[in-house]
């Protein structure tokens, strides 16, 4: 007996072979930097992107195999944690180039890959979690290190923005503690099977203030309604790098784990959390959209499009388990939406001194190259097609229709419209006018101009290829 | 084939974008080639088209590939008497553009990418058999005008394009509504036109069914567009510049009304029936409140962009008469349809002359008011002349395009919606009261405001063919009218079944 709990032990360990290979990155990492000189840390870059790499090709070897739990069924593995795995390994690499001039050969250089490469782990940690306290670990992990990046610039605007995110952080993250106490109390367990099963007769207030608890810390992780107000200060106020990381990568671990905590444990237990969550999608969509309209620095104005996004994605996963398309649907939004979002971000980084949408104006004339990635990236935020995030809209909405969201639907096409109004008003001085001062002289190469080509290019490409991804996200969710 | 003939333009205006060494010259030059190959490659399909014509219900050079199987939408194109005429106009138009736009100077080599980008969105458009495909091409139709209007337009130019494309985007989203509750009617789901067609999913659904023909019919009333939703039209007309006017005009205002006989008609057709008369209705006011309208412009783009709404009103009565069954005969049904998709191509012939010729106004004296002009006729007779042909084109004087199918339109609806029919035949009175009107003051009397050079080789190259075109279909209507008759019979067939 013992011996065979031993053996699963071991083959759980294996099957975390992705996460550990990012948290050894990180170890090593850390180890690393703290013998290599402050002005030489280069390998540590290495060595997380070796890490992003490994989970990415150890977590495509075991795509097909069927879905699973580990450790008692504390831990999903299915298409949805493995495809957070991948976005996330492959955001890591894109956000490590993408930093780097920003902050390629800074004193602090080891701690900045360490610590987002431990932020991607939390992410990835929360899309797996199939128990209340896995969850909050996760939470932790995918919270804390952000914190830290937020104030790395040192300048005032960072460390206020890090205070108020800290501290909003730490809010929900006790909130969400007492919502799982109370689960575990009347649910008699913290895992989601047990709860899915033991809650149905659970009073109902109790049951409600617990979930409810436990969902507003994975909101505020995703930055949706109504505790949304850190990520536009945070956006702004933090490196432009870094603003990158937190309006991204935190958002694919929370969304799916709220999509598996509705899905398993709060539909069986019989609450309406669909309505509940429409509306915060509703409102998510409506306030970013509408606060995003006269913002003039982009940063800020990315940061309401996030809030707007994550509606547009909790649409999806209002349809959980209603519609055989909300699981691919979500996903594919997801993978897409991070993409698009580094796009634009990789634009922002690649140009760092240009700060309000007014500095953009006339920019064609010297970056073309730029200007059209970053008007392919805005545009796929919109929805135009044929990008990724265009087929992500049009699969999550017709997700929603079918599972009896009509309204929902209507109101996420009239804000779509709406978010038209704000990502043009970037778009059209970039294309036209003159530009007032000389502009960014052009380096001859710059690294995060590519990944904005990239990222261009591959929101395009997943739209086109759109059919064969959505093939390979089909499936279940993870249940023991 | 027809992929290639598709997306030709897009990969040369991919090149053009990827290479920055290349000149003005060099730009526009493959410009006109390519829209030259263009026009010749879609008579080459309409030489196979009529040696073996699909049948009825077919599609010629029909191709699928899967695309997103999960949704069952395909990468589904193909040809029908419906879609041939408008790709034919389409690359006729795009190739007049090209020769006309030869002069253009400002950042020439991103205003030929986007008109080639253009080309391949509208000709995808036409040719698509899939509902998502249709609308990504639909959709990136209003990216690429905008950028148009955006960036070589005058005047209010910024306001025009961000007006347009709010406004067509909100049509295209309803589209896009009433395709999903077409795709999650249909059994198995799936947005394939011909399926959806055969399938007629709605059948006897009426609430779900009258929200998908709202949202369609709104969607495309909003592109083609009729009284209430033109308003975005006059604005973008006047401010884009004279090519992308012809192009927004012939072109892309088709989509509209392709999408009703594409989509809406074979669709949904029990709920066009029971909804016909306010298609109808809708048509008629388009038809006078847009000819009223004109007659009251003093700027003469604006007044052009009006009768617009006027000539697509047209279309709209005639559509709308064909889904009312009473008194109704599936000929006149045929003869209606027919005439409406006459109208299309005619209109976007006349129409992309009649605003490259006020291009040319705009070139010599950088205004489009109807009185700063003055005994034109006197001056430059050729030009004269030709704007003479294009208004009466556009009246439907008998010898023209618009005649034939205005024609049709009026016999094919009158049995069904005598009244309507009436009332909107005083739109043709109205119409030919203005535009002779404005001819007047504009070409006739005493010449005011100095020289006024005639044509340009590069004007009458690019604006002659679109006129001669209008008059070999206006004499000689047998050939195209075969190829839409099939096509309209077998709508008829389907809306009443």
């Amino acid at each position: 007996m013992d011996q065979m709990t031993d053996d699963m032990m071991v083959s759980d360990l294996l099957a975390l072979a992705p996460e550990a290979a990012l948290a050894l990155a990180a170890v090593l990492g850390l180890l690393l930097g703290s013998f290599l000189p402050r002005a030489r840390q280069w390998p540590v870059r290495v060595l997380a992107a070796v890490g992003a790499v490994t989970t990415i090709a150890m977590t495509v070897t075991v795509w097909q195999r069927d879905v699973y739990t580990l450790f008692e069924g504390s831990y999903g593995i299915d298409t949805a944690t493995n495809t957070v795995r991948i976005t996330v390994a492959g955001s890591i690499l894109l956000l490590l180039a993408m930093s780097q001039p920003e902050t390629r050969g800074n004193a602090r250089e080891s701690e900045f890959v360490v610590l987002l490469v431990l932020g991607g782990l939390g992410a990835i940690l929360l899309a797996g979690a199939n128990d209340l306290l896995v969850l909050l670990t996760g939470y932790l992990l995918a919270s804390i290190p952000l914190y830290t990046l937020t104030a790395f610039g040192k300048d005032a605007l960072g460390t206020e923005a890090a205070l108020k995110f800290y501290l909003m952080g730490a809010l929900f993250g006790t909130t969400m503690l007492f919502g799982a106490t109370l689960l575990l109390g009347v649910g008699g367990g913290t895992d989601y099977p047990l709860l899915a099963t033991t809650t149905y007769d659970a009073p109902h207030a109790v049951l409600g203030i617990g979930a409810v608890a436990v969902l507003s810390g994975l909101l505020f992780k995703a930055g949706a309604v109504p505790v949304h107000f850190w990520v536009p200060d945070v956006a702004q106020g933090a490196r432009p790098a870094v603003a990158a990381i937190i309006t991204t990568v935190p958002k694919l671990g929370a969304v799916v784990a709220i999509y598996r905590l509705g899905a398993l444990v709060l539909d069986p237990s019989g609450l309406n959390w669909r309505l509940l969550l429409a509306i915060i999608a509703a409102l998510s969509m409506t306030l970013g959209n509408f606060a995003a309209f006269f913002q003039t620095d982009v940063r800020r104005l990315l940061g309401y499009s996030t809030i707007s996004q994550v509606g547009y994605l909790l649409v999806g996963v209002v349809a959980a388990d209603r519609s055989t398309l909300a699981l691919p649907a979500v996903l594919l939004y997801l993978a897409a939406y991070a993409l698009t979002n580094l796009g634009v971000f990789a634009v922002v980084c690649a140009l760092p001194r240009l700060r309000t949408l007014t500095d953009y104006t006339g920019l064609i004339r010297h970056k073309p190259a730029l200007v059209i990635a970053l008007i392919v990236c805005l545009l796929g935020l919109i929805g135009t097609p044929p990008t990724g995030v265009f087929v992500g809209k049009l699969m999550v909405f017709t997700a929603a229709f079918d599972a009896g969201f009509g309204w929902l639907v209507v109101l996420a096409l009239i804000n779509a419209v709406a978010s038209v109004f704000y990502y043009l008003r970037w778009i059209v001085p970039a294309v036209s006018g003159k530009s007032a001062v000389d502009g960014e002289r052009p380096g001859p190469f710059s690294v995060a101009g590519a990944v904005a080509y990239c990222a261009a290019t591959a929101s395009i490409l997943i739209g086109i290829f759109a059919g064969p991804i959505l093939n390979a996200m089909q499936g279940s969710l993870a249940v023991p | 084939m027809l992929s290639i003939v598709v997306f030709l333009p897009m990969v040369v205006a991919a090149v053009l974008l990827a290479v920055p060494r290349i000149g003005d010259r060099v730009s526009r030059w493959t410009w006109v080639v390519v829209s030259a190959i263009e026009v010749v490659l879609v008579v080459g399909l309409c030489i196979g088209y009529r040696r073996t014509p699909p049948v009825d219900g077919g599609f010629a050079y029909e191709e699928r590939r899967s695309w997103i199987p999960t949704v069952g939408s395909s990468y589904h194109v193909g040809i029908d008497g419906f879609s041939l005429p408008l790709v034919a106009l389409t690359t006729v138009l795009f190739a007049a553009c090209a020769i006309y736009s030869l002069r253009e100077t400002r950042r020439v080599r991103f205003y030929a990418a986007l008109f080639l980008f253009l080309e391949s969105v509208c000709l995808g458009a036409f040719v698509s058999l899939d509902l998502v495909l249709f609308f990504v091409f639909f959709d990136l139709s209003i990216v690429g005008m905008y950028f148009v209007i955006n960036g070589w337009g005058h005047g209010q130019a910024r306001r025009a394009a961000l007006q347009f494309f709010l406004y067509t985007f909100i049509g295209s989203l309803a589209l896009l509504l009433g395709f999903i509750v077409l795709y999650l009617a249909a059994d198995p789901h799936t947005f394939d036109m011909v399926e959806l067609t055969e399938a007629n999913p709605l059948a006897g659904n009426g609430a779900r069914g009258a929200v998908a023909l709202a949202a369609i019919v709104v969607g495309l009333a909003i592109k083609t567009p009729t009284v209430p939703f033109h308003t975005w039209l006059p604005p973008a007309h006047t401010e884009a510049p004279a090519a992308g006017s012809a192009i927004l005009a012939g072109v892309l205002l088709k989509l509209g009304t392709y999408g009703f006989v594409r989509i809406a008609m074979p669709m949904l057709p029990d709920q066009w029936r029971r909804y016909a008369l306010v298609i109808v209705i809708v048509g008629v006011i388009s038809v006078l409140y847009g000819a009223l309208v004109a007659l009251a412009q003093t700027n003469f783009k604006r007044m052009i962009a009006y009768t617009s709404v006027n000539h697509m009103g047209y279309i709209v009565l005639a559509i709308g008469a064909a889904g009312l069954v009473a008194d109704n005969t599936e000929q006149a049904r045929t003869l209606a349809i027919t005439g409406a998709v006459t109208q299309m191509v005619s209109h976007g012939l006349v129409t992309g002359a009649l605003f490259l010729l006020a291009g040319v106004l705009y070139e010599r004296r950088r205004t489009y008011e109807i009185d700063a002009y003055g005994g034109l006729a006197g001056q430059a007779p050729v030009f004269a002349a030709v704007t003479a042909a294009a208004m009466f084109a556009s009246l439907g004087l008998p010898g023209f395009s618009g005649f034939i199918a205005e024609f049709q339109i009026f016999t094919g609806s009158f049995a069904s919606a005598p009244v309507y029919t009436a009332l909107s035949v005083l739109g043709i009175l109205i119409t030919a009261a203005l535009l002779l009107r404005a001819y007047q003051r504009m070409f006739l009397g005493e010449s005011t405001n100095g020289a006024f050079p005639d044509f340009t080789r590069r004007e009458a190259v690019s604006i002659i063919p679109l006129m001669l075109g209008s008059v070999v279909i206006g004499v000689f209507p047998r050939f195209l009218l075969d190829v839409i008759e099939p096509a309209s019979r077998m709508l008829g067939v389907l809306v009443v079944r």
